[in-house]
């Protein structure tokens, strides 16, 4: 099982490192030459030349790709290109603005998501499971800043409970946060409940059909007891894995969400530095978006492989 | 009666589409005793088994009729008092305890959920309890045997735990479903006796569901033969099997014993020999598979290989069909080598060495008709179109013995004799000079897969093909076989003509595959285990 996991381990590094040459040649090679694009119409061959200079330009791609890598790897994510400030600085604060808004939406969302979806799948048929399945197709279905602009329309500007901008600030208290983030949180619960509820219901709907399903109700069990200690134990690889693909989401596809609520987080910053042809920034942003995914997934690989008995018990052993 | 334990008054089941599967079956289960539910597929067994608890599968309800299990009404009462009837009174043996058991849980906490829940028994009663029984099954290291998960142990232990599991209330009735079909014939001796011995031991009643004769007349006090959801008779064992009064259980009765003494066929016309293997090994991933298996097969002959699961005897027949290329050997056809991996072989390679599956459901493609599925190698292999294409496949049909109006059915609408036949069509339509037969008869009901046995014999004498036979089922290689070859751990431990084999077996191993073969007579498993 070590091997199995030490396995996965490396196939994300090496993934890592196939986003990192794509993100390198996405923002470097592509666009054609970077000093033109800064310079527009005033570009002149001796303002080009020198700004090229100026921005290591006129080395090889391959060696400028090698001194990047290079430099990420140690922490070093270069330097802004309009401030001149380091990217590091930038980029993490950004990154824990993210990071807390995710994990307030996410400790909420997966136990509800996941609650409700084993819920549908025992009352399969019921009033609650129609309702419930109707619900998240709608959440699943509306886009997340109409979603969000219904959500400021009904709990902002009608009735004032709460902010309709989720303005953070450094030194800001932890309740006036918590006031701030809540309407982008409770967008971000909709739309990821709605696919974890609907996956976790038809999972454990999957192993319903299965010989030691019937087994346990011919024990006499209770629907529920079935449903929750012999069904859900065995699907739930499947449900670890759209949690977390859930989770990837929150971190790295909230620019919308963040856009809709005037929210200081990594896909703004993302975006502004596009705007801004700020190219050591989108690398660096690009990189973390594409660290995360690799590794949440990587972690849901990891405890499939770890909740497969099979695995976790090899034959032969503590007989 | 005053002291049956079970009573069934005129049940009647329905699937919820509306088709009756059960059209009012009575029986009565007197306490301690064991009675017999025998039939084909199809003949209602399981449903009545599933029936008896107040359970029906995959939307099975009952629609008339009572189960009166120690005076209450299961097919009357609420469902909370039949939950509380459900394993605790009445507990059920499934016939795959590999898919019964949750993968997911120690056994021994699937062991005491039940009585546990039940509130029968303290957690400490129920572990006693358990243990007793490991032992009384005869499971190793009885104390510690119920902390493995259901993969860390072999199939036949699995079996016996999941008794043990049905046990675990001590129930009045256990229903048990097939509970050794789908092990090998040296380990269904074996849980066969402890399952008997147990029952008898505890005073427990039992419905014993299967569709083998020689293994219900081991067990049964009373048999009850079924047919299309309806009792054919009921009687006392030795009354069904020495003299039935229905010509159905006749025909069953009769069929099982033929099958247990038939004279070997008349021997073949043999030619020059037609597949040689010679010093093959393979193996899948790293674990050996075969080691040094060397097998001559002559033209017109039929050859069988017998084994338990686990033999390699189905590896073998992948090796030779280029499935597996072989890790060392060779393989010889007609004289020239034999390309390893059907990808080398050419088409008239191909076509020469055709395979007839275990399951026809699964290897006929359920969206081709049966004109397609014959059509098809005829049109790859002769070039046949249009009308010729046709007639050919009509003269193949009459051939297998199906009617000309089959050809435009889907399988859906064969049975699974029929489909078998269409597969053995669809061999046949390459013109083989050889047909490897990997357990045909195993999925089919005796009298189907008796037929299908003589159809390949009939075809055998006809057209002069090979049979290279791969079954696990002694009876089958007795009917068929020129010669048998017996393997087991990936090598061939016997092998000799049939006759001979049969009626003088060299290797200890092969003398216990022999004796482990259910015999009619209910006193055989007594005999057997009292053997030296």
């Amino acid at each position: 099982m070590l091997t199995l996991i030490a396995k996965r381990a490396v196939l994300g590094v090496f993934t890592l490192w196939l986003v990192s040459v794509l993100v390198f040649a996405g923002t470097e090679i592509l666009p054609g030459d970077v000093a033109g694009a800064i310079l527009g119409q005033s570009a002149t061959p001796e303002s080009l030349a020198r700004l090229r200079a100026e921005l290591g330009l006129d080395v090889p791609a391959l060696q400028r790709y090698a001194e990047w890598l290079l430099g990420f790897v140690q922490g070093d994510m270069g330097r802004s290109m309009a401030s001149g400030q380091p990217v590091a600085d930038l980029l993490w604060p950004r990154f824990w603005n993210t990071m807390a808004l995710a994990a307030y939406a996410g400790a909420i969302a997966v136990p509800l998501a996941v609650g409700l979806g084993i819920m549908a799948a025992a009352l399969r048929g019921g009033i609650f499971d129609r309702v419930s399945n109707v619900a998240a197709l709608a959440f699943v279905s509306l886009p997340e800043y109409f979603l969000g602009l219904l959500l400021v329309l009904w709990l902002s500007v009608k009735t004032g409970w709460l902010p309709s901008l989720a303005d953070t600030y450094d030194g800001m208290g932890l309740a006036a946060w918590f006031r701030a983030t809540t309407l982008p949180m409770l967008v971000l619960v909709m739309v990821t409940t709605a696919q974890i509820l609907r996956m976790t219901r038809t999972t454990v709907l999957g192993v319903m059909d299965q010989p030691y399903v019937e087994t346990a109700f011919l024990k006499g069990l209770r629907n529920g007891r079935v449903v929750l200690r012999h069904a859900t134990p065995n699907a739930a690889a499947p449900i670890v894995n759209v949690v977390s693909f859930n989770i990837a989401y929150l971190i790295t596809g909230v620019v919308l969400v963040e856009a809709v609520f005037n929210y200081n987080g990594l896909g703004r910053f993302m975006v502004d530095a596009v705007s801004r042809r700020d190219l050591p920034l989108v690398q660096a942003a690009a990189m973390i978006f594409g660290g995360v995914y690799v590794f949440l997934n990587m972690v849901a690989d990891i405890a499939a492989i770890a909740l497969n008995p099979r695995l976790r018990h090899p034959r032969g052993k503590e007989a | 009666m005053s002291d049956d334990i079970l009573q069934i008054r005129d049940l009647r089941v329905s699937t919820d589409s509306g088709v009756e599967l059960l059209h009012g079956v009575s029986l009565d289960l007197e306490r301690g005793e064991i009675l017999g539910l025998i039939g084909e597929s199809g003949a209602g067994k399981s449903t009545i088994g599933l029936a008896a608890m107040g359970y029906g599968r995959g939307g099975c309800r009952i629609t008339g009729g009572t189960v009166q299990l120690a005076g209450k009404d299961l097919a009357s009462c609420t469902r909370r008092e039949r939950e509380a009837v459900r394993g605790a009174r009445i507990a059920y043996v499934a016939q795959s305890a590999a898919a019964a058991f949750n993968p997911a849980h120690r056994l021994e906490k699937q062991i005491i959920e039940a009585p546990l829940y039940h509130g029968l028994m303290t957690e400490a009663e129920a572990r006693a309890w358990m243990v007793e029984l490991f032992t009384a099954l005869g499971l190793p290291e009885p104390e510690t045997f119920g902390r493995r998960f259901p993969h860390q142990v072999s199939g036949g232990q699995l079996q016996r735990a999941m008794v043990a599991l049905a046990m675990a209330c001590k129930p009045d009735v256990l229903v048990l479903d097939e509970p050794t079909t789908a092990l090998d014939v040296t380990t269904q001796i074996e849980v066969l006796r402890l399952l008997r011995d147990t029952i008898r031991k505890y005073g427990t009643s039992a419905l014993y569901i299967t569709h083998d004769l020689a293994v219900i007349a081991q067990v049964a006090d009373r048999l009850v033969v079924l047919r299309h959801g309806q009792e054919v008779e009921t009687g006392p064992t030795q009354q069904i099997l020495t003299a039935p009064r229905e010509d159905y259980t006749r025909r069953l009765v009769s069929e099982r014993q033929a099958s247990l003494s038939a004279p070997a066929g008349a021997a073949h016309k043999t030619g020059q020999e037609l597949l040689r293997v010679e010093e093959v090994d393979a193996t899948y991933g790293k674990a050996p598979v075969l080691c040094g298996i060397d097998l001559s097969v002559k033209q017109g002959e039929t050859v069988a290989i017998v084994g338990e699961s686990g033999s390699g005897k189905s590896t073998l027949a992948r090796v030779v069909a280029g499935l597996l290329p072989p890790s060392r050997g060779r393989v010889a056809f007609d004289g020239a080598a034999l390309p390893p991996s059907y990808r080398k072989r050419g088409k008239d390679l191909l076509r020469r060495i055709q395979l007839i599956y275990q399951l026809p459901d699964v290897a006929l493609n359920p969206r081709q008709t049966v004109a397609e599925a014959i059509g098809r190698p005829l049109t790859r292999f002769q070039g046949l179109t249009g009308g010729a294409n046709r007639a050919e496949v009509l003269r193949l049909l009459d051939q297998i013995g199906l009617p000309a109006e089959m050809a435009d059915r889907l399988p859906g609408a064969l049975s699974g004799g029929q489909k078998q036949r269409v597969c053995i069509a669809r061999a046949l339509a390459a013109k083989p000079d050889l047909i490897i037969c990997d357990e045909v008869t195993s999925a089919l009901d005796p009298l189907v897969a008796e037929d299908i046995l003589r159809l390949l014999r009939r075809l055998q004498d006809e057209l002069g093909i090979t049979y290279l036979f791969i079954t696990h089922d002694l009876s089958v290689v007795k009917r068929l076989a020129d010669r048998t070859v017996v393997m087991q751990k990936g090598r061939i431990v016997e092998e000799a003509e049939t006759d001979r084999l049969f009626a003088a077996p060299e290797q200890a191993y092969t003398r216990g595959l022999l004796a482990s073969v259910p015999q009619l007579d209910p006193g055989w498993l007594d005999s057997v285990l009292t053997a030296p």
